[in-house]
This record gives structure tokens, C-alpha cells and sequence, in this order.
């Protein structure tokens, strides 16, 4: 892939007098011998930046995912792939796939297209109160499945003020869910490229008679594509294996392969099913990232990139209209309400009376001793947690991102990059209940270190770090690749080291993404539960998990404290996002 | 660009004391006693028996004061390893089999016991402080698992909405396909409810394995609203713990103590007495534990009484001691189902996986 490595790299050769390293090859001996030199030095560096990121993965997610779908496949130590024929020709197997797929490309092409007109609103677009604005929007994508689904549900029940509807345990209802969580995506992965554009593209082909529609159309979009495709993959992926969403959403009947796989694991134990069923979910996982990547490629293109205070411009109520009318029923329709509705709820007692109560009780351990510990002291077990998890994302995202922004010019390495690139995205196409499963039967003093893994609670950062990973990817990868190659040639035409290189070119682009990535990824980590469900001993219990366990008891008290809690939560999430947006726009200054 | 320069810092500064709190806090959050100690509780190098490693569903809790109380009377440090739901749990255990989570495990319910029996899970242990009604509870030819308590699994009520409504209240499974009671009633799925499972054994008790289906079809006709979990039946659907629209609900003999009026004097919700599965919840030694001897302490001190009185109000279900004592709200508004719906766990044990399906295929399709 790297498509725009063909067209990128032949433009600059003619378009400029910059040579490149490998197009030297017929010269005088002692030069060949450094550029064979070189290249092994090269291999050597890419060779150890890609194998940090691949050993993580390898061992935290590759190897126990392997491990228990082997199982499955084993019969008292002999290969049986007879599941596949029973599984298969289930009439339930396809319905359910049916579902899957249909949720995830309906969620995805609605978030896609909300999110693009929102993206510009708030990338582009200047306005009194757009940090606000911009940290809202994420604050859905942490909040836990469990209570969103039961104050969709609140809202959407046949008593519930949107009982009218009628689309209450709908395929609808799922879906506008789903939307919800990862609308911020498509926003913030969208808007990291737009922001940083160069205007003067689309403003030529304005002064050259394009009405604002067709520039937007001609120019602008195609350049977005590269962002578009990679928000669009996640999304796809986080809507096909959504657990809690379904769980809570979909009614009698509805499931999906993830539901069916956590049903056959943790219910049925048929680890032989869930076998098949996780090939399956890999299968469309694949399928989807080779999509994803085909859209990318045949678009991505070296961009004049400007700093995005160059690229911005104050809202102007006319011209931007529509997005505006979009993004604020979006946001309004879609985001605030349900939050709102959460909100409210946090201050009312059970008679509906208003009240600070649910907030005062975060300091206890619920009604009568609900918890093994306060919900303040499980935020500060959250932010301790994502704060490493985050941190090891970003080392390991960084590094992949790095080394799959490259282009090489043979097939081998270009196939290589592309492998490498889908592989890191894998984690969030797995069931988590595949992968914790998986931990249990790998992790037991794994790689000859006599520490059992699976109970130290160390595994709790590092299992959030594998599903943040993919978002620090492709929030800085689109980013990376859009940096002119010519850029690299000239400084390395010019005696630059690859680790200057590096570091003077690739570096000061990349803070500004990873600080965005940054974000993102705390994000994914304070809200994330599969996992940490699977790990978390009681004494560490993160903010989801105490919040899950507060609402799965009876008593008015417990349920008011879930929701503070879920306001907490979502408090602290705007927070550090306005945080990571300040540190990130304004380091953006000093290049 | 001063002032952007300024704010930076200020932003830089912010996150790296933030980062800097964090960081220095996190030695102190990693030694505590159970901490330093969990990567001996996997090994078998020196210093093993100096821990126990207790494997529970996430229901469980233990307070550092009860942590110390043991470390005290037995010697050992106590390092708990949750592990999702009572499902999960033993799914995990058998999984894990040839190289143990830990060294005893708590939380196993009768639903699911007998898979980990099967397996070979747990190691024999009879422990002296079982009182005669835990004995009663345990499991029939089975001498490895320990009943450490129970709780009934029945119908809830909203009697405001029955009074308002001029119906009288259902007594038995019966009356709910009774047309009176069409729409009313909202239960949870066996395949991903613990609870549900439970409700669908009171159903198999009460009308047979022949029998069930048959019942099951009728509620759907009477307008039986099936959801995927309890918290969504109940602080959804419930008329008598949210603005839900059905005043008959799947919850626990124990939940009318969690809807007592602010003054103390009544409850808004009440059970269903006639329609009760009974959960009983064990603990056992693993085999192959590091240190049987500490699990086996640790059943014992599951079966104190200090240990004992916390049962209700941390985990929901009711004490096996008998001299343990029930919280107020409990022995007044929550009493224990006289004769809940019984069914042979030798029956649950083969046909379990079985009649979830034929259910799931029937009755959701």
C-alpha cells in the first residue's frame, strides 16, 4: 500500500533537484559499499523501532489470543475443525453475523457523516468556547456502556419521554447508541488533519470559479480521505464488537458475533464454538481493515501542511450554515440530551426531590458497604492506571506509527508496512472476552519471569495500553504520512542521520498529533471495562468498574452514586481533554 | 506568542506534576501487604506460604479491617484476585486448572458448581466451623465445595401500582399467564443473567423439564418482556425502582430491604415468595494450590462470625451460620423464602447447557 509513496516519491524526483539515497546505486565501488552500509544500518534501526511495538503485541495480545482459539481447535490434543462445518451451517451463526455487519457499517456511516461537518466546526472554525466544545464531544466515548445504555433506555422505554418512538430494544436504538460513543472519533480524528491543511488549495480552486460545494468536494474531501478512512476504520470496529451497548440496547432477540462469543465462553464454556466464532469476527476485522486501507491508499498524498492557527478562521454563520445546523442537532440531539438526562438524574433522590446526597456519598463505600472502596479513591486507581497505560501507548503507537509512515520503495517493505499497520488495529476487532480469556491460560509466569501475571494487577495498564495503541496510531499516522518525503530526502541529502531526520522533521509534527493522541488514549483507558473487568483486583478498582458494580445492586442510594459517579467520570475525561487540546495547540507555535 | 509560549508551560508544568503525583503515589499503591506479595502467590520458589491467594466473582467484597483480622488469627497475608461473575469465575478456574489463579476460591453458585466439580477444580476439604444449615446446603456426593451463603433469586413487586390499579397482587408462577397480569412482567435472559438462570430452574422446579417451555410460551403470549440484564429490568422496566411501565420484576428476596421509606417504617417493593430459586454460593481449595493449608484458613474465616455478619450488606444474600445476625431492614423487610422452588443439582449439573439452548431456541428464536 502507502500508494502515495509511488506518486509522492516520483513527483519529487521530477520536481525537484533533490536526489534520493537509493537512486545513487551505479557510482564508483567505495559507494556502493556505503550504501550497503547504510541499508543494513537502516534495517537495523527500522528492524528495532518496528520490533518493540511487535513484542508487546506479541506477547499481550497475539499469544493469548492464539493460545485459547487453539484450544479450541484441539480435542484432546488432536486437530478438530469439525466446529466449522456445525457452526456454519447454524442458521443463528449467519443471522447474528448479518447483524454485526449491519450495525457496524450503519454506525459507521452515520458517525462518518456527522462527524465530518463536525470536524470542520470545531477544528476549523473559531468560536468563543470551542475548547469546551471540542472536550464535550469525547466525553460520550468514556462514559461506561452500562449506564448509557440504561439512560438511553430511560429515555426511550414506553414510559420514557421518546416512548413515542417506538424504537425501544431496536436495531435503531443500538445504532443512534453506537453513534453517540463514537461520533468524538470521526470529530477528532477528522479535525486533527483538517486543522492543519493548507487553506490556499481549496481557496485557489475558489478563485478559479468553484462554487464552495465543489471545492469542498474536488479538494478538500479527497484530502481528508486518509483521516476519514482511518476514524471510519475504528469506528467500524468499535460498533461491530460492542458488548455493553447491545447488551443493554438491543432487545429479545438481537445479538451479535461478540455477544455470541461472550455467551459460549463465559456461559457455555464451548470454547470449540467460540473458536470458530472469534475466526469469523477476525475475518470481518480483516476484511474491514483491507477496505480501510484500499480507500487510504489509492488517496493519500503528501499535503502542504500549516500550523492550524494559519488554517483557521472565525465561524461565519453564513457560509457555514449547514455544518453548523448539523453539528449543533448533533450535538444537542444526539450528546447533550442523553447526557443531560444522566446529569439531572445525578442530582435527584428517588422521589425526584433535588439533591446533592449521590455526590456526598462518592466518599463512602456506598449504601451499606456496596464497595470494597470510595469512588474517589477508584478515580484516583483510574487516573494511576491511565496514566502508564497511556504512556505505553504512546511509546508503542508512536514507534508504529513512525516506522508505517515510511516508504519504501521495494514490494517487501511496502507489504511489511502494510501487514504491520493492520496488525496493531487487531485489538479492536477481538472480543475482550477472547483476549482476557486468552491472559489466563498465557500469563502465568510468561517468558520464564517467575511472576504470575494474570493476579498482579499489572496486567490491568498494559491490557489498556494494547486497545489505546490502535487510536495513537491512527490519530498520529495520518499526520506522519502527510509530511512531504521531500522533506526526508533533502535532510538526508544534506547529512542528516535518520535520527535528525527524525527529530527535526518528523518530531515537531508528531508532538502536536500525539498530544491529541495523548488524549485519546487516557480516554480509552479511564473507560475502559472489558478488560479491566477481566483483571482488576478489588483494592484497585477502576472508575467503570466500581460504577458497574454500584448499579448492579438494588437501592436507590447505589443507583444515584452510579450515576455521580458516571459524572465524575465524565467530568474528569473533559478535563484532561482540554488539557491535552491546550498543551497541543500551543506547543503547535514553536516550529 | 508570549503569552502562547506562557500557557505552554503552564499546560506542560500541569501535566507533568500531575504525571509526577501520580507517579510517586503508585510505590505506595503497590505495597501494600497484598501487593508485594502476589508474585510469590503464582510461584513456587521460598516465601509461598506466607500468602493466600483468593480467586472471587466480583460481587466480592472485604473490608481492610476483616484483611487484617485474618492476617492476625491465621498468619497469612490475603491477596484477592477478582474474576468476573459467578459464570466466569468457574469458567476461569477450569481453564486455569493446570496451573491455579490462586489458592481457594469463593463465589462459585450452585448454578455453575458442577462443572468445576466435574472438572476437578477443587481439592476435598470438610471445614469444622460449617454450621447445620450450611451442611444442609451442600451439594449432595460433593466433599469439596463449602456453602458460605445464600440468597433467593424471586419475583419483585410494586404493591403502590397493584393498589392503584385496583388488581390484586399475583401470588404464584400460575397467576402471571393469568390475562389479568398481560404486560405486566419483566424478567431477565438465563443466557446472560445469572439471576435469569435461576428464574428459568424455578420454572423447570415448579413444571418439569417437560413442562417448561409450555409455561414459558404462555408468559410470552401474556406479554412476558425478556431483557438482557437485571439492572435494566429493574431500574428500567420496574415500575417500583424507576419510571419503568411493569410492577412485577426479576430481582432477589433481599432487594424489598433496599426500597424502605425514608422513615424506616415500610418497604415500596415486596417478593414473591412462591416464585424463589435458592443460589447458594461456595468456596473451595483449589487443586494444585500453592498453600492448601491458607485456603483452608480462609474458609474457615469465611465461616465466622465477623465475617458472617458483613454478608448481607456487601454481598446481598443471607449468612449460613445460624448465629449470625441479619441488618434491621433485612430480618424486617426481606425475609428468607420459607420453600423456595427446588431442583435436583445432579439434574442442573447435566442438563444445564442444554435446556439454556432449548430455551434461547424456543423462546427467543
Amino acid at each position: 500500500m502507502t500508494p502515495g509513496s509511488k506518486t509522492g516519491t516520483r513527483r519529487s524526483l521530477a520536481n525537484t533537484p533533490v536526489v534520493a539515497p537509493h537512486t545513487a546505486p551505479r557510482a564508483a565501488p567505495h559507494i556502493v559499499g556505503q550504501a550497503r552500509t547504510r541499508a543494513v544500518r537502516r534495517l537495523v534501526v527500522w528492524g528495532g523501532a518496528a520490533a518493540i511495538p511487535l513484542i508487546f503485541l506479541g506477547v499481550f495480545f497475539g499469544w493469548p489470543v492464539t493460545a485459547l482459539i487453539a484450544r479450541g481447535f484441539l480435542t484432546d490434543g488432536a486437530l478438530d475443525l469439525s466446529g466449522f462445518a456445525d457452526v456454519l451451517t447454524t442458521p443463528r451463526t449467519w443471522r447474528l453475523l448479518g447483524i454485526t455487519l449491519a450495525q457496524g457499517v450503519v454506525g459507521t456511516l452515520v458517525a462518518v457523516a456527522l462527524g465530518i461537518p463536525g470536524a470542520y466546526i470545531l477544528y476549523r472554525c473559531t468560536f468563543p468556547g470551542r475548547t469546551i466544545a471540542r472536550a464535550l464531544v469525547t466525553i460520550p466515548f468514556v462514559l461506561p456502556t452500562v449506564v448509557v445504555g440504561v439512560a438511553f433506555r430511560a429515555l426511550l422505554a414506553p414510559n420514557g419521554p421518546l416512548g413515542f418512538l417506538n424504537i425501544d430494544g431496536t436495531f435503531t436504538a443500538v445504532v443512534a447508541a453506537l453513534v453517540f460513543f463514537n461520533y468524538s472519533v470521526v470529530v477528532r480524528t477528522v479535525g486533527g488533519m483538517w486543522e492543519k491543511i493548507d487553506p490556499r488549495t481549496a481557496e485557489a480552486a475558489r478563485s478559479l470559479g468553484a462554487s464552495r460545494t465543489r471545492a469542498l468536494w474536488t479538494v478538500t474531501l479527497p484530502q481528508l480521505m486518509p483521516a476519514i478512512t482511518s476514524a471510519a476504520a475504528v469506528v467500524f470496529l468499535f460498533c461491530a464488537t460492542a458488548f455493553g451497548t447491545v447488551m443493554v440496547l438491543g432487545g429479545q432477540g438481537y445479538g451479535t458475533i461478540e455477544t455470541e462469543i461472550w455467551m459460549q465462553t463465559v456461559q457455555f464454556l464451548d470454547l470449540r464454538t467460540a473458536a470458530i466464532l472469534s475466526i469469523l469476527q477476525l475475518t470481518v476485522v480483516a476484511l474491514a481493515l483491507w477496505v480501510s486501507a484500499r480507500a487510504r491508499t489509492s488517496r493519500e498524498r503528501a499535503l502542504t501542511l500549516v500550523s492550524d492557527t494559519t488554517a483557521q478562521r472565525p465561524l461565519n454563520l453564513r457560509q457555514d450554515a449547514a455544518a453548523l445546523t448539523i453539528t449543533a442537532l448533533t450535538g444537542i440531539g444526539l450528546l447533550a440530551w442523553p447526557l443531560l438526562n444522566l446529569l439531572t438524574a445525578a442530582f435527584r433522590d428517588r422521589n425526584g426531590n433535588w439533591t446533592l446526597n449521590n455526590f456526598t456519598a462518592l466518599g463512602t463505600t456506598g449504601e451499606r458497604n456496596a464497595l470494597s472502596v470510595t469512588v474517589w479513591e477508584a478515580l484516583y486507581n483510574s487516573l494511576v492506571i491511565a496514566f502508564y497505560a497511556t504512556l505505553t501507548a504512546l511509546i508503542i503507537g508512536g514507534l508504529v506509527a513512525y516506522v508505517v509512515s515510511r516508504r519504501p520503495t521495494s514490494p517487501t517493505g511496502k507489504n511489511a508496512i502494510t501487514w504491520l499497520d493492520a496488525l496493531f488495529m487487531l485489538p479492536l476487532g477481538v472480543s475482550a472476552v477472547t483476549v482476557g480469556f486468552g491472559f489466563l491460560i498465557t500469563l502465568d509466569r510468561p517468558l520464564g519471569f517467575n511472576l504470575d501475571l494474570r493476579s498482579s494487577g499489572l496486567l490491568v495498564p498494559l491490557a489498556q495500553a494494547v486497545v489505546a495503541t490502535p487510536l495513537v496510531v491512527r490519530t498520529v499516522l495520518p499526520v506522519l504520512r502527510a509530511i512531504d518525503p521531500r522533506q526526508h530526502h533533502a535532510a538526508a541529502t544534506l547529512g542528516a542521520p535518520p535520527w535528525r531526520v527524525a527529530l527535526t522533521i518528523d518530531w515537531p509534527h508528531a508532538t502536536r498529533a500525539l498530544g491529541l493522541a495523548a488524549g485519546m488514549a487516557f480516554a480509552v483507558s479511564l473507560g475502559e471495562f472489558g478488560a479491566t473487568s477481566f483483571l482488576a483486583r478489588p483494592d484497585t478498582a477502576t472508575l467503570p468498574i466500581v460504577i458497574f458494580r454500584l448499579i448492579s445492586k438494588p437501592g436507590a442510594e447505589n443507583y444515584g452514586m452510579a450515576l455521580a459517579a458516571s459524572v465524575i467520570l465524565a467530568l474528569v475525561t473533559a478535563a484532561i481533554m482540554m488539557l491535552a487540546e491546550r498543551l497541543r495547540t500551543t506547543t503547535a507555535g514553536e516550529f | 506568542m508570549t503569552t502562547s509560549r506562557l500557557r505552554s508551560i503552564t499546560a506542560t508544568t500541569t501535566l507533568l506534576v500531575l504525571a509526577g503525583t501520580l507517579t510517586a503515589c503508585v510505590p505506595s499503591s503497590d505495597s501494600t501487604p497484598s501487593g508485594t506479595q502476589s508474585p510469590a502467590a503464582g510461584g513456587d520458589t521460598e516465601g509461598t506460604n506466607s500468602t493466600v491467594t483468593v480467586v472471587v466473582h466480583d460481587s466480592f467484597q472485604i473490608s481492610d479491617e476483616q484483611k487484617a483480622a485474618f492476617t492476625q488469627s491465621t498468619g497469612y497475608d490475603l491477596n484477592v484476585v477478582t474474576n468476573g461473575d459467578g459464570g466466569a469465575l468457574v469458567n476461569k478456574l477450569v481453564l486455569t486448572k493446570e496451573s491455579p489463579l490462586g489458592d481457594v476460591a469463593y463465589g462459585v453458585d450452585n448454578t455453575f458448581a458442577s462443572r468445576g466439580i466435574t472438572e476437578g477444580v477443587f481439592a476435598p476439604y470438610t471445614s469444622p466451623a460449617q454450621s447445620p444449615t450450611g451442611a444442609d446446603l451442600a451439594i449432595p456426593g460433593d466433599d469439596t465445595l463449602t456453602a458460605v451463603d445464600y440468597g433467593d433469586v424471586c419475583l419483585n413487586l410494586d404493591p403502590t401500582w397493584f393498589k392503584d390499579n385496583n388488581i390484586d397482587e399475583p401470588t404464584s408462577l400460575d397467576d402471571l399467564t393469568d390475562p389479568v397480569y398481560k404486560d405486566l412482567t419483566v424478567v431477565t435472559n438465563p443466557a446472560t443473567s445469572s439471576p435469569g438462570l435461576s428464574f428459568m430452574f424455578a420454572t423447570i422446579g415448579q413444571y418439569g423439564e417437560e413442562g417448561y417451555l409450555d409455561y414459558w410460551n404462555d408468559l410470552n403470549d401474556n406479554g412476558l418482556k425478556i431483557v438482557d440484564g437485571w439492572e435494566d429490568a429493574y431500574y428500567v422496566d420496574f415500575t417500583g425502582a424507576g419510571d419503568g411501565d411493569r410492577p412485577i420484576a426479576l430481582s432477589y428476596a433481599s432487594s424489598p430491604a433496599f426500597t424502605v421509606t425514608d422513615d424506616g417504617t415500610e418497604t415500596t417493593t415486596t417478593a414473591m415468595l412462591d416464585t424463589c430459586f435458592r443460589q447458594v454460593e461456595y468456596a473451595g481449595v483449589l487443586a494444585g494450590a500453592n498453600n492448601p493449608e491458607g485456603g483452608q484458613a480462609f474458609i474457615d474465616f469465611l465461616l465466622g462470625d465477623d465475617f458472617q455478619n458483613t454478608i448481607p450488606d456487601a454481598m446481598y444474600m443471607y449468612p449460613v451460620t445460624d448465629s449470625a445476625t441479619l441488618p434491621d431492614a433485612w430480618s424486617q423487610f426481606a425475609p428468607v423464602p420459607p420453600n423456595p422452588i427446588s431442583l435436583d443439582p445432579a439434574l442442573i449439573a447435566t442438563n444445564r447447557d442444554a435446556w439454556i439452548k432449548d430455551w434461547n431456541a424456543q423462546i427467543i428464536g
